[in-house]
């Protein structure tokens, strides 16, 4: 009846739920404000992970500075992606820009297998578990869910306290206009991206200190991104961040109770009937 | 006039039939005959993705179907020994039914553009994870191997240890899906759908049944690359969910239509050809330890195609070839008129 | 203050404006009245370069506006009202007007200038925190012209303020512009309600089909046949 098991599941939902949430909102950030859908949202992760290995196994770089370099590679590669391109399919029809985004896919799983070949790469942490009561949890996923949330916090107050951040908030209600408020677009573009990729590179960071990391690790976590995103209602922050936990519960406690992928299949079809019920997303007013 | 002006039309393509019909028999090697049945599947594939794709229904799922098609008749066959001839109606009537279910609500509720595209993509994941999870009964992520027959070659089985018979029979479901393309290009459902695709309301205001119009062509669309995906088990003997089903597949079909052209018959076939010269041009050129360099070149071609020639490869030269012969019937006219 | 000379410019082929000239004085109300269609919002919008000018040119306080790019027109002193004012519908007022507040030189002035704002518009301080799209017609159009404030423009754009507005509201929106002017801003203002708007303007401008047709002082404007005739029903 009272199953700690269960319990330890639920909690180790919760815990990749804030990952999950960070991983979806900083798609979500630019799928509002750009309207265009990276499909390759996964792969920037990818890169994240691969430069904080690279710097970390073989030059020696201490972990933190190889975190800081990477997020901010990663948040160059974002501006690179909208610059090279985002821009020049932005007059075109929605699903080029939903396709271009997936031919980089592609290209990106496949240089970093040149690059680095296939085989998984971890940073060789050894990791301590902390124990509650007689449940176990990994300490990597506990900071992971810590760093999350600060950072979804921290994008948050970013949004709604300053001027660029309102600004990016109001161009995706009324692009026209933005030059009469002193705004330049595609400045406010270029920063959504660089966000947007930052936000990858952190996520990258806290899934370096729990999975290796392959040239295929984006197909396991990319669709459950956008799903969320989907689900919260596109450019919605807030039901983002709910649908996140959500999913992350169906994962949790559905791999508990059979194996992993069954948690998936169920949150898949479960977004799948959501979009059925309410397409707009979970949240919207 | 008629008459005489429709043989020299049809002998193209009557010739160029006949030379398909030919490539068994003039002598290739395994390898030139396998590279030409590998063409013939996906091209198949290809072109059944596309008779939904032309119409702006961008489906990023349909591996589900290709799963379904593949898994289906090989489970059948390895678990009752259900001949492909039963197995593969069963598997397609699956493919239907998962089409049925998935695309009368997003047609009913008007799901379109990304949305579209992001269901789907969440069915081709449900499929794949689906036949990793009954591991037990698929080899799960290892994936599975079709149960051979004894001699290789078995017309029930629908197994061919000679890759000539196999190629006429992927030959003969290749021109089948350029037919259906064909037949589907000619009909009112184009029109239905094309009406649809530039504006739904007033598709429907002008009594166009959007949803009905949608699902037969999904249901058909379906039922195709399940065809596909058993053609595939049958011919490879060894299929993995990675292979048939999922995000990889999905999205690697979408992107050959669109490198080989979404609005011409040959198009898809094009792509299939480009995808797989290109990794075996490249994989012969720098050899089997360079992993990725075929897929990073590839990439980078479907940026650039996507920015810079959407219409892809056949519709480009199409409308390169039509630029240049009304070009010169202009110029021709011009001396006409200078004399 | 603001010299527009011979300005042309369009949508594609179609040509909206054609060798329009005119000219705003420091502390005028300037209005340019026409009918529907006749480029008065084309006029505006390509003073605030929004849309390019195909020919002309326009001179505010001595800056060619040819050389500043769309976002820097408003740092030259220039805020526009746009059509249908257009606010950010899910922001909340007080950060639509932050908006209004985006360049640096007016960031600095934020509070103060919040305040004026709030001042000339208490409803606006009652309504701060409430989301714009869900006011009514005639606060939507407080906040645009707060908006436009917080910019601190030496001259103020207002594109057909009392348009799609209830009839009391409308009287409501000139009582508005009067308060604007009385605070000594320069305006431009273009309008179709042109009984209304003559009342409260120093000149007035016809536009017709792309040009100006008629230029005096807003008496002699009201006073004139074809104005009364066309355009007051008279």
């Amino acid at each position: 009846m009272f199953d700690i098991f269960l319990i330890e599941a639920v909690i180790n939902g919760v815990l990749l739920g804030g990952v999950l949430a960070l991983l979806a909102l900083g798609l979500n950030l630019v799928f509002g404000v750009i309207d265009v859908v990276w499909i390759c949202y996964a792969e920037l992760v990818m890169i994240g992970m691969y430069a904080i290995w690279w710097l970390f196994v073989h030059y020696g770089v201490p972990l933190p500075v190889a975190i800081g370099a990477a997020v901010a590679l990663v948040a160059l590669a974002g501006v690179a992606l909208h610059v090279l391109v985002i821009q020049p399919v932005l007059g075109t029809p929605p699903i080029n820009q939903l396709l271009v985004t997936g031919g980089v896919l592609f290209f990106l799983q496949a240089a970093a297998t040149l690059a680095f070949g296939i085989e998984f790469r971890n940073l060789g942490l050894r990791m301590p578990i902390v124990e509650v009561g007689e449940m176990f949890f990994s300490f990597a996923r506990i900071l992971a869910f810590a760093t999350a949330l600060a950072g979804v916090a921290a994008l948050w107050l970013f949004l709604t306290r300053t001027y660029l951040g309102t600004a990016i908030r109001a161009i995706s209600q009324d692009r026209e206009i933005m030059p009469l408020m002193g705004v330049n677009p595609r400045r406010i573009y270029l920063v959504t991206s660089a966000i947007g990729g930052g936000m990858a590179g952190i996520a990258a960071a806290l899934l370096a200190l729990q999975y290796d990391v392959h040239p295929a690790i984006g197909l396991s976590f990319g669709p459950i991104t956008f799903m969320i995103c989907v689900l919260g209602g596109l450019g919605n922050m807030a039901g983002g961040f709910v649908a996140a936990f959500v999913f992350a519960q169906f994962i949790s406690v559905g791999g508990f109770y059979a194996q992993v992928e069954w948690g998936y299949v169920i949150a898949f079809a479960f977004f799948i009937v959501m979009m059925f019920v309410r397409p707009q997303g979970l949240f919207s007013r | 006039m008629s008459a005489g002006a429709a043989l020299p039309r049809r002998l193209p393509p009557l010739a160029g039939l006949a030379a398909l019909a030919a490539v068994p028999l003039v002598g290739l090697g395994n390898y030139h005959l396998h590279l030409a049945i590998t063409i013939l599947i996906w091209g198949f594939v290809y072109t059944a993705w596309s008779i939904m794709g032309r119409f702006g229904m961008v489906s990023l799922g349909h591996g589900a179907f290709l799963g379904i098609g593949a898994y289906v008749t090989a489970m059948l066959w390895n678990a009752f020994g259900l001949a492909p001839w039963i197995g593969i109606p069963i598997a397609l009537a699956l493919a239907v039914l998962m089409a049925f279910v998935i695309g009368y609500p997003c047609f009913r509720f008007r799901i379109v553009g990304h949305y579209f595209a992001l269901v789907t993509l969440a069915l081709g994941e449900v499929v794949r994870l689906t036949i990793v999870a009954l591991r037990d009964h698929t080899g799960g992520s290892l994936g599975m191997t079709v149960e051979g027959v004894a001699g290789g070659t078995s017309l029930l089985a629908l197994q061919f240890g000679d890759r000539g018979a196999f190629f006429y029979l992927a030959l003969a479901v290749w021109l089948g899906g350029l037919w259906v393309w064909r037949l589907v290009d000619r009909s009112m459902l184009r029109y239905a759908l094309e009406a649809a695709s530039e504006d739904e309301d007033a598709a429907a205001s002008i009594g166009v049944d959007v949803t009905r119009a949608k699902l037969a062509i999904t249901m058909l669309s379906a039922a195709m690359t399940a065809l596909g995906g058993a053609l595939y088990a049958q011919y490879q003997l060894y299929i993995n969910p990675e292979t048939v089903s999922g995000i990889g597949i999905s999205l690697q079909i979408v992107f050959a239509v669109i490198a080989g052209g979404l609005y011409v018959q040959a198009g898809p076939t094009v792509g299939a050809v480009i995808t797989l010269l290109l990794a075996e041009t490249l994989r012969v050129a720098v050899g089997h330890d360079v992993h990725g360099l075929d897929g990073t070149i590839y990439g980078l071609l479907l940026v650039l195609f996507i920015i810079y020639m959407p219409q892809g490869v056949s519709g480009f030269a199409l409308a390169l070839w039509r630029g240049l012969r009304d070009g010169g019937a202009r110029r021709a006219d011009a001396g006409a008129a200078a004399r | 203050m603001l010299e527009v000379r011979g300005v042309s410019a369009g949508y594609g082929g179609f040509r909206a404006l054609s060798d329009v000239s005119l000219e705003v004085r420091a502390g005028e109300a300037v209005a340019v009245i026409g009918p529907n269609g006749a480029g008065k919002t084309t006029l505006l919008r390509v003073i605030s370069k929004l849309i390019p000018a195909s020919a002309g040119e326009i001179v505010m306080t001595g800056v060619k506006l040819a050389d500043v790019p769309p976002e820097k027109v408003v740092e030259l002193g220039i805020a526009h009202v746009p059509e249908n004012r257009r606010l950010f519908p899910r922001l909340t007022v007080e950060e639509n007007l932050r908006m209004g507040a985006f360049v640096p030189a007016a960031r600095a002035r934020f509070r103060e200038r919040l305040e004026f704002v709030y001042a000339l518009f208490p409803r606006l301080r009652e309504r701060r925190d409430q989301l714009a799209g869900t006011m009514s017609g005639g606060e939507q159009q407080m906040c645009a012209i707060g908006r436009a404030l917080m910019s601190g423009p030496r001259l103020l754009l207002m594109d057909e303020p009392s348009a799609g507005l209830a009839p009391v509201i409308v009287q409501q929106v000139f009582e508005l512009v009067r308060r604007i002017r009385a605070e000594g801003y320069t305006v431009l203002i273009v309008e179709q309600n042109v009984q209304q708007v003559l009342r409260v303007v120093d000149r007035a401008y016809l536009l017709e089909v792309g040009g100006i047709r008629l230029a005096g002082s807003a008496a002699e404007l009201l006073a004139s046949d074809a104005i009364r005739r066309s355009y007051l029903g008279l």
